[in-house]
This record gives C-alpha cells, structure tokens and sequence, in this order.
C-alpha cells in the first residue's frame, strides 16, 4: 500500500513535469496546428542555458532561471517569424520536417557545446528528505511539484483572464473569426511560441534539478510529450495535463509492479503501447475535438 | 538517335506513361549501370562500401517515397521496419536459408508489420498517423533492445556472409553487386508501379481521400497496401544491410535514421523515384564526406573529431531546413528544371 502510494507521488511529480511540458506543445499545435518536434530539444536547450548561467557566469538559481525563462520567450518570437512563419499554408510533412531539423541543429549546438556528458544542476534546496508516514519526499520534488503546479495555475488563469490569454483561445478556435473581431493572428502565433518555449523550459528544469542534466536525457522527454498530448486531446489544455499526469503515474506504476514481475524495463515503451490503443479505439483523445469532415 | 524532344509531341496516352521517352535515356542509364558495375575493380574497399551503403538507402528511400511522397501518409517509423528486415535476415541466415530466399523473405516480415502498423490510418491521417508511425518505431526499437540483451548481457545477432552456388559474396566486393542489382530492380519496380492502376489509385488518395473514396477507391485497403509495399522496400533494404555489416544491432535502427529516410525523400523530392536515389545519396554521403573533413581538420585541430557528431547534426538539420524553405520541391525538380532549359538551347523557346 505505501509502496503503491509511494510510486503514485514520484508518478504525480514526474507527471506534473510532463504537463508542463506538454501544454507549450498543445499551445503550439492549437494556435498554429504545427505539431512540434525539437520541443524536448528546446526545453534541453533552456535547461543547459539556465545552467550555463548559474555556473558560468555566476549568478544566482533563481535569478539565472527567471532570465532565461525571459531569453526563451524573445527565441520562440523569433523561431516563429524566421522559421515557421515562411510555412504558414503549407503541407503537413514540411511542417513536421522543419521542427525535426530545427531539433537536429539545437542538437548540435548543444553537442558543440555541452558535449554528450552529464553534469549536476547546482542545489538551491536542502538535500533533507521529508518524511510523511511512510512516504519518502525529497524537497526538490515537491518544488518539482509546487513550481510546475504554480506555472500550471499562472497558464490558466492567463488564458482565463487577460485580454492576450482570450484572444489566443479566440484564434485557436475559429482564426477567420477571431480575425474579423481584430484579433491579430500573427501576433498571437508568434506569443503562443515564446509562452510555449517557457513552458518548456519551466519544465526541464524542474527535471534537471530533479535528476541530471544531459541532453539526451532531456531531449527524450520531448518524445514522451506525444502519448501525453495524445491521450488528453492534442488540441486541448486541460488534457495535456491530465494527459501528463496520467502517463507519469502510469510509467511508475509499471515499473514498480511489472517490471520486477517480468525482468525487463517496460517503463520506456508502455506510453507508446497506449498511444497506439488511444490512437485506434478513441483517435482525439480525452478531451480533444473530434473533426469531422464535411465536404 | 534523338537527345531530348525540345516540346510536347506526344500523340498516345501510352507515350505519357512510357518510363523511357526516347532511347538516350535507356543508352544514359545502360552506360550508368555498366560504370557502376566496373566500380570494385578499381576503387578502394571503403568507397565500394560507401556505395553499397548508398544502394540499401536507395531501396529504403524509394520504398518511404511510395508512402510518403506519393500516398501522402507521413511515416517516422521506416527505420524500425528496416530494423525488423535486418533481424527477420540474421535469424534465417543462421538457420542456413540462402540470401536470394532470406532478403525477399524479410521483406515480407516487414510487410506485415507495416500493415500492422497502418491500422490507424483507418480512423486517423495527418499528424495523428505521423504519431501512430512514431509508435511504432519506439515499440519495435524497444523489441530490438529486448532481443539484444536476450540472456543477460548484450549479444549482437551476427550474419554469415552470404554465398551463392559456393561462391562466398564477400562484403568488400562481390556483395555490393547484390546491392545493384536489388537497388536496380526496386527502383524499376517502382517507376512501373505508378504506370499501375495501384499506384493511380495511390495518388488520388494523395490528392484528396474523399474524392478518391468517391470514385470507388477502397481508400482504407489501398493505404495498407501502401504501408505494406513501403515495409517491403525498408525490410529488403534491411535484410541487405544486415548481409553488408555482417552484424545487426538496435543502435542502428534508431528514429533518428527514420528522420534520415525522410530527410533523404524531402532533399530528393515527394514523390519522385529519381528523387529517392537523389536524397539517399546526398544524406548517405554527407556524413563520410563530414568524417573525412573532421579527419584533415584534426592534423590542424586536435578536437574535430570530437566535433564531428556535433557538425553532424546541426548540418544535418541545416539541410533539411534549408531544402525545405529555398528547395522545397527537392533536388529532382531542379533536374527537371536543368533538363527543360537544356531542351531548346542555345534558344530560349
């Protein structure tokens, strides 16, 4: 039972950073219908950005992660107008393949200047775990938790509230009426990047305080994002929380009572054995928009 | 003999679907095909591998170009249906099966999987069937990382070479003929399948499923043929490189060769078989070329090979971006476009 409660909570917490992760990506399809490929590489980017700052140049944690936070919102306007922008209209590959290259040359980049190895975000958290019952909660966890449910609230209220956060909602869901209301379109693609982008590096740092920093460890959760978005609906915020929270507590589940049962490490795959499922039995997910074709 | 019709004087529907217009092609390509044969007399063993190399991609790119380019589902799991060929080949061929029964063979091993794997496309298309490809490409490199580590540690599958009538087909010379002549036989085998009522019925799905499904195309059974003959080429293109490295293994199967395949179709050109030979040389070649360049870099500096897998990925992205933004009709179109200025020059029209 505490074992059970113990990998529900590691579940939530790694879900969460899923979440966080995979609500820049529905924004991103939402807004613009571009489904985004390099998004694990962006947020490994952020991660060893923010890391770069505290170590190289010195700076305190929380300031180093709040200016990149700002540096990712400025590089999703301008991936969005140098890039995505020349694409608008076209086919669904060339889309798809321009976000694959765009991970391939951040992927170099940050070969050439990172190298493949691991390196340990600096601590800003004491390293006590604290102990409630029989669960075991290490601090960093739970700020996983706190920051990522934090930046979950900020989203939605944001889209609740502020006239910007409206009319984002406004353009995903009709952009020829929300056009004709005044709504600049463009304006709101290129905003619906940058918050995306920081969403993304919210998320991968939480993970590297959480584990270590490297980028293939990073860029993988870029991956893990479909089968999130998939089941939650890829057109919908709410699901791609829920979506995360579920595969999370789902990868942990299956790898504390199936793997030890049958030998391997399932962990990796059953996200994508559910993607599949989801995909034949109930294609948009659970709170995706079904379309429907009228011709 | 005629060099190039300097306009349109065709007269029957046949001319239109004649794969050789006049007979410079068939002399051009017969003279290409006997210098490419003369090749292992005198070049070293590296170069001749790096042109079998670029035959197999041949055969995985034309296969990937008959789904994506011309069937216009996307798929990001061509590598993993190469993976499965590859594996389906090492188990035949250590159970003693000839090479010219174990390539066809594994192909049809993939073929199902590929079929398998294009259920989805039944409810889903677009974006979602790029998912569902996904999928299927991390579920079956899960496989491939199972099977490897089978009994504890890890233990690669290891192929025999392959022999024909007690000849051993050595993989620095004489297996590389295979590779021609199988790359040389898919590709034909492609260009006829667009003259078939298969491939016409291919396109239409691509242009518009609703209209095709309107004029009677079983749009669903045809999308899972296409899926089906598109594993075929990855499985056969599998079942060679398992023969040519003579080792098979998960890390070579990985999404980012799927990447690759497309790279090799979106470089090249959708859609065109021309183009697939086009791309699959252009990203078979760059990664030799960028190790060669990394090796004189590294008498000047000591660190470019360190550089090298780094360079790799961001020329690599760089590529695909720029094809995508100043090229977007791929290498094949500018072919044509060379080709039809040269009709009537030295005029203008």
């Amino acid at each position: 039972m505490d074992f059970l409660l113990q990998l529900l909570v590691n579940g939530l917490v790694i879900g969460s950073v899923y979440a966080l992760a995979a609500l820049g990506f529905v924004l991103i399809y939402k807004a613009s219908r571009v489904l985004n490929f390099a998004h694990g590489d962006f947020l490994a980017l952020g991660t060893f950005v923010a890391f770069a700052l505290a170590t190289s140049l010195r700076l305190p944690v929380i300031p180093a992660i709040i200016l990149t936070l700002l540096c990712f919102f400025v590089l999703g306007l301008i991936v969005e107008r140098v890039v995505l922008r020349p694409l608008i209209g076209k086919e669904v590959i060339a889309v798809i393949m321009v976000s694959i290259g765009l991970s391939s040359v951040i992927k170099g980049v940050m070969y050439l200047i990172w190298g493949p190895g691991y390196f340990l975000f600096p601590e800003f958290m004491p390293d006590v775990p604290i102990i409630i019952g029989d669960l075991y909660l290490s601090p960093v966890h739970l700020l996983g938790l706190a920051v990522s449910a934090a930046f979950l609230g900020l989203f939605s209220l944001f889209f609740k509230r502020s006239t910007l956060g409206v009319a984002m909602r406004a353009v995903a869901d009709d952009q020829q009426a929300a056009l004709s209301l005044g709504v600049s379109v463009r304006k709101i693609f290129a905003v619906s990047w940058g918050i995306a982008l920081v969403s993304a590096v919210a998320a991968g740092v939480v993970v590297g305080s959480i584990t270590s920093l490297s980028t293939e460890g990073l860029s993988t959760i870029g991956i893990l994002v479909f089968p999130a978005v998939i089941v939650g609906g890829l057109d919908s915020v709410p699901g791609a929380v829920v979506g995360g929270l579920l595969i999370g507590v789902l990868e942990n589940l299956t790898a504390g009572f199936i793997d030890p049962v049958l030998g391997v490490s399932l962990r990796s795959v059953v996200p994508f054995v559910v993607l599949v499922l989801i995909l034949m039995m109930k294609p948009y997910g659970l709170f995706g928009t079904v379309e429907i074709e009228r011709v | 003999m005629q060099f190039s019709a300097c306009g349109n004087y065709k007269t029957r529907y046949v001319d239109e679907a004649t794969i050789f217009p006049n007979d410079t092609g068939r002399v051009l390509v017969a003279v290409l095909l006997l210098f490419l044969a003369t090749l292992p007399l005198w070049l070293s063993p590296y170069l001749v591998f790096v042109f079998t190399l670029i035959g197999i991609f041949i055969v995985g790119a034309v296969g990937l170009n008959i789904l994506t380019g011309s069937t216009g589902q996307i798929s990001l799991g061509h590598s993993a249906f190469m993976g499965l060929g590859a594996y389906a080949t090492g188990l035949l061929a250590q159970a003693g099966l000839p090479f010219w029964l174990a390539i066809p063979v594994a192909g049809a091993v993939a073929a199902a999987a590929g079929a398998f794997f294009g259920i989805p496309s039944l409810r889903v298309k677009g974006l979602y069937l790029a998912l569902a490809t996904l999928a299927a490409q991390v579920i079956l490199q899960f496989a491939f990382n199972l099977f490897d580590s089978r009994g504890g540690g890890t233990s690669y599958l290891s192929v025999p070479q392959a022999t024909l009538g007690g000849l051993v087909l050595d993989r620095e010379r004489l297996f590389y003929y295979v590779v021609l002549v199988t790359a040389v036989l898919a590709v034909f085998a492609a260009l006829n399948l667009f003259r078939t009522r298969i491939g016409r019925a291919f396109t239409a799905i691509r242009d518009n499923d609703r209209a095709a499904a309107a004029m009677g195309i079983n749009v669903f059974a045809y999308k899972l043929l296409s899926f089906s003959i598109s594993a075929f080429y990855a499985g056969v293109a599998g079942a060679l490189w398992a023969y040519a490295s003579g080792v098979v293994s998960a890390e070579r199967f990985t999404l980012l060769l799927s990447v690759e395949y497309l790279a090799m179709i979106i470089v090249g050109g959708l859609g065109s078989v021309l183009g697939s030979i086009l791309g699959a040389t252009v990203i078979t070649v760059l990664p030799e070329g960028l190790r060669v360049a990394a090796d004189y870099m590294s008498q000047v500096l000591p660190q470019a090979t360190h550089l090298f897998l780094a360079m790799r990925f961001a020329v690599f992205g760089l590529i695909i971006v720029g094809f995508l933004m100043l090229e977007p009709q791929g290498l094949a179109d500018r072919w044509r476009v060379i080709k039809t200025y040269f009709n009537t020059w030295p005029f203008r029209y």
